[in-house]
């Protein structure tokens, strides 16, 4: 416990499935600023579950969550 | 006109998006074909390369994005990769594909059935790809289907219409639009495809590979257009028996007896 507040903290999720870690991230926002993706050109499942767009900012990340982000490609 | 779900589309050629060599090629190649239905994947952002993205390649032209549920292997999967189109495309189109076996990638009958009636069920416009199997077609359309898509051959072998009789069994039963997708790989064999009713050819890997995509994109949509031509024009029946082009009377046989 520091005087000063919480510590930053690593967190560890499965980004389309890999294990990756992430300091100072706490929702889906700040995932895909951190990443450095459009909101618009995504998609976000959390858990398997799809998150709307307008929840990223609201939808918090936790120890061990699975995100997959999705987007189109070329395909027939 | 060919309608779809209440969608009038003039050009009875759909284009898929993948294998293209860049992006350019392909929005040119799309260009070419005059198509005005794509399909496009879903698949895990590239992390390591997140600027790839084809929506932004495609821009804001007008046409209708039909996403597909590749990769899917039994309906649960499929129905998973259809809510994500959903929520990615904002539309309820949906290129149903449940392939289990990836040597093959023929589709699975029995998943797709059963995704098509769930998917349906929750307002999905639901195009699946199925084996040429006129039973199966008729059991997709009572499911709510919106068209069938039998395959002409197995993906991207360039085989052409190799399912042709079953296909016209499939043509003539359907009341719902008939896509004849896969294996073509010539204009001929969209041509052939069309000549023989198909309300639409989906062609990708064609004009994908060719050494100018641009220019097959362009070739396919005059044999779309030849094909169906033909088709309402009423092509004459085959026969065995030969019979002459030329008039049988006033030969002249008494002068040139080996014309009589």
């Amino acid at each position: 416990m520091s005087i000063l507040g919480q510590a930053p903290s690593a967190m560890n999720i499965t980004l389309n499935g890999n294990k990756t870690d992430f300091d100072n991230i706490s929702t889906i926002s700040e995932l895909l600023e951190n990443l450095d993706l459009a909101v618009d050109s995504v998609v976000v499942e959390l858990n398997t579950k799809i998150i709307q767009p307008d929840s990223y900012g609201a939808t918090q990340l936790g120890e061990g969550d699975g995100v997959e982000i999705i987007r189109f490609v070329g395909g027939g | 006109m060919l309608t779809i779900a209440g969608t009038e589309f003039s050009s009875r050629l759909f284009l898929g998006t993948g294998k293209f060599s860049s992006s350019a090629v392909m929005a040119s190649a799309i260009e070419a074909s005059g198509c005005q239905m794509v399909t496009v994947a879903l698949r895990r952002v590239d992390l390591e390369n997140p600027d790839d993205d084809i929506m932004s390649a495609l821009g804001q032209r007008e046409y209708t994005f039909l996403p597909n549920t590749s990769g899917a292997r039994n309906a649960d999967e499929a129905i998973r990769l259809a809510h994500l189109a959903r929520a990615a495309s904002g539309s309820s189109w949906l290129k149903l594909e449940v392939t289990p076996d990836p040597r093959t990638l023929l589709p699975d009958p029995v998943e797709t059935l059963i995704a098509t009636e769930k998917l349906v069920k929750e307002g999905f416009i639901v195009l699946p790809y199925m084996n040429a199997d006129p039973i199966l077609a008729l059991k997709l359309q009572d499911a709510g289907a919106a068209a069938v898509m039998p395959l002409g051959s197995p993906i991207g072998t360039n085989q052409g219409v190799l399912t042709d009789f079953q296909v016209e069994i499939i043509i003539d039963q359907a009341r719902v639009p008939v896509v004849v997708d896969a294996g073509i790989g010539a204009p001929s064999h969209a041509a052939y495809a069309m000549e023989m009713g198909a309300d639409a050819v989906l062609v990708n890997t064609a004009i994908s590979i060719a050494g100018d995509p641009v220019a097959m994109a362009a070739a396919f949509a005059k044999a779309v257009e030849a094909g169906r031509t033909a088709y309402i024009a009423g092509m004459g029946q085959r026969s065995k028996q030969a019979s002459a082009s030329s008039p049988e009377s006033g030969k002249l046989s008494s002068d040139l007896g080996f014309l009589a």
